[in-house]
């Protein structure tokens, strides 16, 4: 039982605070976001030199073998610095699941395109109507031959139209909302009946629509087992949650930090306003929040790689749960602190607090984690 | 990073868990485990039995007969306690005044007191609130006169929990009133049979008697039992109030209402399915296990923090307070209308009589009605948040 980061770990989070201090100021964040892109080259190319496209990747793939604790570090100081670059959609989702559930061509083929920043991916998944139920699946991959036919409509892709190759689930047996029946195809973005409509998110990030229409893929694009997809999917959310708790963590601190240095300096009645001792109660409780998340952001981390299924899902859904209603709290009080600085588009802790409340909304909020842990309390029970 | 126990840990907490199973009394484990009323030979008889094993105090260094214990091995023996159904044993003399004594005692001192906390032989209480002196502790006004060799005081503590047993006060007395209020304060140790000592019991909501007054009519202490230097009692009770707090988090005990609660959930009865199906009752229960999950971690967090605990210790002061509260909370709702009736006698270990619904709804309001403490002792949870706004963020 030990809570220290390994001496790689600290010097990983050195360089990145670093660079997020110096190289990824508010305005520079501002540029990147109005420019419309969703990603910007050079600090991409930063990333892929910093080792930290293929961090979790093996090492016969151009990476340096992370784990989900490594994610964290580097999750954490992107919420700090709400860095916009497609991350999450591209190492953490695409990558971890092309590494977890990919064979040796397909490893051999994409993770040293992420590891080097040349190729972008996302993971086309959730549906219109199925919330944040991961077994929702309507789409289709019909047979046909040696190839595959895809048509549906997916929604929520994060990224997906920065992306050269998309991840899509479909169902290839079963019913709409079956576990069993999934799978999983890697899908060139340029495909025939590929239609991708992209959108910004408040946050500054992006997201699409994308919807396929008879999209044909030869057989072996397929990732994975066919009919078996649902263990990868739900696996792969899982490390995409334990990223996202992280990365509020950070954007909490941030949120702290700024909140803090505003009731310090800004005065009325002739004194700051930090000296009033209702605002220092709740500054308090925006620290305590932010601590209890840190800690099940690590949780989370801990358990994400884990194999016991079980065990990993109560860990993350308590953590997106405690870490979403945190995020909703300090995100509110960080705002209502600032006063009418708080509302307005140049204040960072705007722009951190609509980040923090995208987080909790993203694969599942509160309520909906809560009742996972609620309900795995009745399986457990029975 | 890695929240896996070691294997050496688990081996500790099997060794710690065989020994609760051969050595911790049939009668004792029920009286916890029923959540009857305290009683002061079963935890002496406890307090003896760790003691004779060489565990009286785990969390004191060896050199005082303590076991030498690292953090974790602490929280891992807490946690088998409580899961097992032992008695907490008591923070006034383990948690409170037995560090002060080794941090900032004499040699004398050490040898003379140590030993009957560590045995249990002795009873300690604390002599902190006064009447006119909670929250703003230093503004206390008991008064110890320098008489030759010896200490006249005079004044009134208050909240004096457990008192009524005690054979020994630790206290905070006004030995000068120059400069600010922090600044005379002195920590003396006081002999509960010396005559002018008089101990007023404090009937608290639930009807218990918990917590006294004690009143200082011209007592005679010797000046051999001032702690450290006169007017430095304030740092020395700081000292005590911050190894105090991080006992307050109460992780191991939360843990074992915890699982009692999921029990009693699945036992009592709504309408024709047991209440852990009431889905608004279990997402509830679903929410704090969650937190006291958060608590149990943090808490390992901030103790294995090699800067040690320091103010963040607040946090765990109102997180397990806030948690425990509602354990109690929700247990007495589980109850339902059970919990309505008030049976005094029904709490002690012989009795057979009549009670209203299952034997966790007889003590469950009562427990409720007397947690409310949790967050009002020791440095209230507002006072916390002020310990937290100045020293962690400056303000």
């Amino acid at each position: 039982m030990n809570f220290d980061l390994t001496e790689e770990q600290q010097m990983l989070n050195d360089s990145l605070r670093r660079f997020v201090a110096n190289e990824y100021g508010f305005e520079k964040r501002q540029e990147i976001i109005r420019s419309g892109a969703g990603t910007d080259k050079t600090t991409w190319n930063t990333f892929a030199e910093m080792g930290l496209l293929g961090f979790t990747f093996p090492e016969d793939y151009d990476g340096l073998g992370g784990n989900a604790i490594d994610t964290m570090v580097v999750m954490e100081n992107f919420g700090r610095g709400l860095v916009v670059e497609p991350y999450l959609a591209t190492v953490v989702l695409a990558g971890g699941l092309i590494r977890d559930a990919g064979n040796d061509a397909q490893k051999a083929d994409i993770l040293p395109g992420i590891a080097s920043g040349e190729r972008l991916l996302a993971l086309a998944h959730y549906e219109p109507g199925g919330r944040y139920n991961l077994s929702h699946v309507q789409t289709t991959a019909r047979k046909d031959g040696d190839h595959f036919q895809i048509s549906g409509q997916k929604t929520t892709v994060l990224h997906g139209g920065q992306a050269n190759q998309l991840i899509v689930s479909a169902r290839t047996s079963g019913g709409i909302n079956d576990e069993s029946g999934l799978s999983l195809f890697l899908v060139d973005i340029g495909t025939k009946g590929i239609q991708v409509d992209d959108f910004a998110t408040h946050d500054g990030h992006r997201t699409a629509e994308i919807s396929f229409s008879n999209v044909t893929v030869s057989a072996d694009s397929l990732i994975g087992t066919i009919d078996k997809a649902f263990p990868v999917i739900e696996r792969t959310v899982d490390l995409g949650i334990a990223a996202l708790c992280a990365e509020a963590v950070g954007a909490m601190d941030a949120m702290n930090a700024a909140t803090l240095e505003y009731v310090k300096t800004r005065k009325q009645f002739g004194v700051p306003i930090g000296k009033f001792q209702v605002l220092q109660h709740r500054m308090a409780d925006m620290f305590i929040q932010t601590e209890q998340a840190r800690t099940m952001a690590i949780l989370a981390a801990s358990e994400a790689d884990s194999d016991d299924r079980a065990s990993r899902r109560e860990a993350i859904s308590m953590a997106k749960t405690l870490v979403g209603q945190a995020a909703r709290y300090v995100g509110q009080e960080g705002v209502q602190l600032h006063g009418g600085m708080g509302v307005t588009d140049e204040m960072f802790a705007a722009h951190l607090f609509k980040r923090l409340t995208l987080i909790n909304l993203l694969f599942g909020d509160a309520n909906h984690h809560l009742a996972q842990v609620s309900d795995g309390l009745l399986a457990k029970t029975a | 990073m890695d929240l896996n126990y070691t294997p050496e840990q688990e081996a500790f907490r099997a060794e710690v868990r065989q020994f609760l199973e051969d050595n911790l009394p049939d009668d004792i484990r029920e009286r916890v485990q029923k959540r009857l009323r305290p009683d002061k030979a079963m935890t002496e008889r406890w307090q003896k039995i760790l003691f004779e094993k060489g565990w009286g105090a785990s969390t004191w260094p060896t050199e005082f007969g303590g076991t030498g214990w690292d953090p974790i091995q602490q929280i891992i023996f807490e946690e088998e306690c409580a899961l097992a159904g032992a008695p907490r044993q008591l923070d006034f003399g383990l948690r409170m005044v037995g560090p002060v004594i080794m941090t900032f005692g004499n040699d004398e001192q050490k040898r003379r007191f140590l030993p009957g906390i560590l045995s249990g032989e002795d009873w300690w209480c604390q002599g902190y609130s006064e009447p006119g002196a909670g929250s703003d502790l230093a503004s206390l006004r008991t008064s110890a006169k320098r008489e030759g060799d010896h200490y006249i005081v005079n004044g009134q503590k208050t909240w004096t929990t457990l008192g009524q047993h005690a054979d020994w006060i630790f206290c905070l007395v006004r030995t000068s009133n120059e400069g600010k209020p922090q600044q005379g304060i002195s920590f003396l140790l006081i002999d509960m049979n010396t005559p002018g000592i008089d101990v007023k019991p404090i009937i608290m909501l639930d009807g218990e008697h918990e917590i006294n007054e004690v009143y200082f009519d011209n007592v005679k202490v010797p000046a051999e039992n001032l702690i450290g230097e006169e007017n430095q009692g304030w740092t020395y009770a700081k000292f005590l109030l911050g190894h105090e707090r991080t006992g307050l988090a109460n992780v191991g005990q939360w843990k074992a209402l915890m699982k009692r609660l999921k029990e009693v959930a699945r036992q009592e009865q709504d309408g024709q399915r047991p209440l852990i199906e009431n889905t608004r009752f279990r997402d509830r229960l679903a929410q704090l296990d969650a937190e006291l999950r958060a608590l149990e971690l943090t808490v390992l967090r901030v103790l294995t923090d090699k800067r040690g605990p320091g103010p963040q210790a607040s946090i765990l002061k109102i997180r397990g307070t806030e948690i425990g509260q509602q354990l109690f909370e929700m247990l007495m709702e589980a109850g339902g209308q059970d919990s309505v009736a008030h049976i005094p006698e029904a709490l002690e270990l012989d009795y057979n009589g009549p009670r209203a619904g299952s034997i966790d709804a007889t003590p469950s309001a009562g427990d409720y009605f007397n947690m409310r403490k949790l967050s009002i002792f020791g440095g209230s949870n507002e006072i916390q948040r002020n310990i937290i706004a100045q020293l962690v963020l400056g303000l």
